[in-house]
């Protein structure tokens, strides 16, 4: 199971690159969400993935799901989720300013906005 | 009182909150922001009064034992850390009641600075690496809000190049950490330590090493990774530049500082050989932008990036006078560059451009400015009685103890490249030919010079008092050198 959640999240990464490479804003940010979709799944899978033990611990219990990769999943889903909407809320002001969603055009210099 | 090393995370925090609720008071609002710093100011001065002289204090939330809960430590290093960041950001609000306009003022920008401060204190003080996740989250939201506050142009294009490294450096720092939680199987920094010290540090923790050194050095601004900041930090208005300048690298160099000393110890001859040429070519490629540009916020800018080669050279080290020497140039540092930033402020405010060859004869009509720039200037390169000129001292002493004499020559070398560029801007501003410039009343020029001139009174006691300052530094890097200390104050005798 580790293995194929390797392939899938290598595809991820791949495809968040390829993404991020682009010179379109819009798909920049979906690269991104692709890099933190792929980060949450490597989480997940690191905890391991063995999916007979049972989630709770009470006493007598000592074979039990570790908690601790849905946590930090949470958290890092969160953090992403607030920042992807920040982002996408700039990225369409700026389209509104500088008319533009082409990264190459928003190189600038301190002379030419 | 052992929540005390709560409070300089908290107390910014509850004031942030309470701030939002009235945005367009802008009275109210800088009032608030002023008590709200000034109480984090008094509770981290009691915190180091506290670690002084009862040693690491560290609590873990919620009761729990202590691998298990988050935990929060303060040694001497972070004690130090908080109280300078908080008192840089006092002299930067203060700086704001001037120089920032109505508009930010009533669009949260103090509610944003003083959620960027308890990022910053948290990130300094936390004993968990998933915990400093997400205080490096808290800052860099904040920071978010910062730059792209105003909606210039400028602003927008670069906020954009800014969030799109930082999410991508935040998606790599969850990475690193998943592969550290399945190696090692835990997550508070002092188990971390105690369990790589038992697996003796295999190829794959030297792997994490790197990794972590490329997420850090992403926020820390190191050799192959600062490319994003000259332009983005360039973009925001002074203050949020001072504040950025003197804080957010140094939250990364320290993060590194952290891992570097606690974590990855075992493997020295790579990691912190990797570090050295790392920090060696920073200095070099800041030297180059330094002398480049003829713009001043730039020529500022890349003197961060030198200052990050410097202090990373000594944590590299890893001996009691290095460190010492990047613990001591770290708050110089920290204290130094508001400072001239703040000044440089005055100076585009004054002739209302930030080239340098618009500029000229400032001497004549602002001379009290012309002479603090020029201490600060000779702070900043490290002339003897100034604040920059020991921890260098120690820097270089303890690069020769380990052998290290090119690398350390070429930190003195540096040293003359930093204050030729900042001597540039001397000459250029305040020498030659006085220019045609649109007077600015006295009153704004006051409101924009006290606070500078009062950073740099404090960076000059720093570098002169610093005889009294070694207790504090020294106890700084013993706990540095021997991780031993601080996994005995967060996880008990064992």
């Amino acid at each position: 199971m580790e293995i194929v959640m390797s392939f899938v999240i290598g595809f991820l990464f791949m495809a968040a690159v390829y993404l991020m490479l682009s010179k379109s804003l819009l798909r920049i940010i979906i690269g991104t969400g692709l890099l933190s979709h792929g980060a949450h799944l490597l989480i997940l899978t690191m905890g391991g993935l063995d999916g007979s033990a049972p989630p709770i611990v009470s006493y007598g219990v000592t074979d039990y799901a570790d908690p601790l990769p849905q946590a930090l999943i949470l958290t890092a889903i969160v953090i992403s989720f607030g920042v992807t909407a920040f982002f996408l809320v700039v990225a369409y002001r700026s389209y509104q300013e500088l008319e533009t969603d082409n990264m190459n055009l928003m190189r600038g210099t301190e002379e030419n906005d | 009182m052992i929540n005390l090393l709560l409070f300089p995370i908290l107390l910014p925090f509850f004031f942030a909150m309470i701030l939002m609720l009235f945005p367009k008071r802008r009275y109210l609002q800088r009032v608030g922001a002023l008590i709200a710093l000034l109480t984090t100011l008094i509770a981290s001065s009691f915190l180091l009064i506290k670690v002084k002289s009862d040693g690491i204090q560290a609590i873990t939330l919620g009761s729990w034992p202590a691998p298990f809960g988050i935990s929060m430590v303060s040694d001497m290093l972070s004690v130090l850390l908080v109280l300078s960041s908080t008192l840089i950001a006092i002299i930067v609000v203060w700086y704001s009641f001037t120089s920032i306009d109505k508009e930010r003022e009533s669009f949260f920008y103090y509610p944003a600075i003083l959620f960027m401060l308890t990022g910053v204190n948290g990130a300094f003080t936390t004993g968990d690496i998933f915990n400093m996740f997400v205080f490096f989250e808290v800052l860099l939201m904040s920071s978010y809000l910062l730059i792209v506050l105003g909606g210039e142009k400028v602003q927008l294009r670069e906020s954009i190049k800014y969030i799109l490294v930082n999410v991508i450096s935040s998606a790599l720092f969850v990475v690193t950490v998943a592969y550290l939680y399945s190696v090692i199987g835990t997550l508070n920094m002092a188990d971390i330590a105690v369990k790589i010290a038992q697996v003796n540090q295999p190829g794959i923790i030297t792997v994490i090493a790197v990794l972590f050194l490329m997420v850090f050095g992403l926020k820390g601004a190191i050799f192959p990774l600062y490319f994003w900041l000259p332009s983005s930090y360039a973009a925001p208005p002074i203050p949020v530049l001072a504040l950025f300048g003197a804080l957010l690298t140094k939250v990364g160099v320290y993060a590194i500082m952290r891992t570097y000393t606690l974590f990855f110890t075992l493997d020295q001859s790579f990691t912190h050989e990797l570090l050295m040429i790392l920090s060696i070519l920073t200095i070099i490629s800041g030297s180059i932008g330094a002398l480049a540009y003829f713009d001043v916020k730039k020529i500022i800018i890349y003197n961060i990036i030198i200052a990050v080669g410097v202090i990373l050279f000594g944590a590299s080290q890893m001996n009691t006078a290095a460190l010492m020497g990047s613990v001591f140039y770290l708050i110089h540092d920290i204290l130094i560059k508001g400072a001239l930033f703040l000044l440089i402020g005055v100076i585009i405010a004054i002739t209302g451009t930030s080239n340098l060859r618009k500029m000229g004869g400032l001497i004549k009509t602002y001379p009290m400015l012309g002479w603090t720039y020029l201490i600060a200037a000779f702070g900043l390169a490290g002339i003897p009685p100034l604040s920059g000129f020991i921890g260098k001292l120690l820097i270089v002493q303890g690069g020769f103890e380990e052998g290290n004499l090119w690398g350390s020559i070429l930190i003195l070398g540096s040293s003359l490249v930093v204050l030729l560029s900042v001597i540039r801007i001397f000459i250029y501003a305040f020498w030659g030919t006085p220019v045609e410039i649109t007077p600015i009343s006295k009153k704004h020029y006051h409101g924009l010079f006290l606070p500078a001139l009062v950073l740099v009174g404090i960076s000059v006691v720093y570098g002169i008092g610093s005889e009294w300052l070694v207790p504090y530094m020294e106890d700084a890097a013993t706990t540095m050198l021997n991780p031993s200390h601080y996994i005995k104050a967060v996880l008990g005798g064992a």
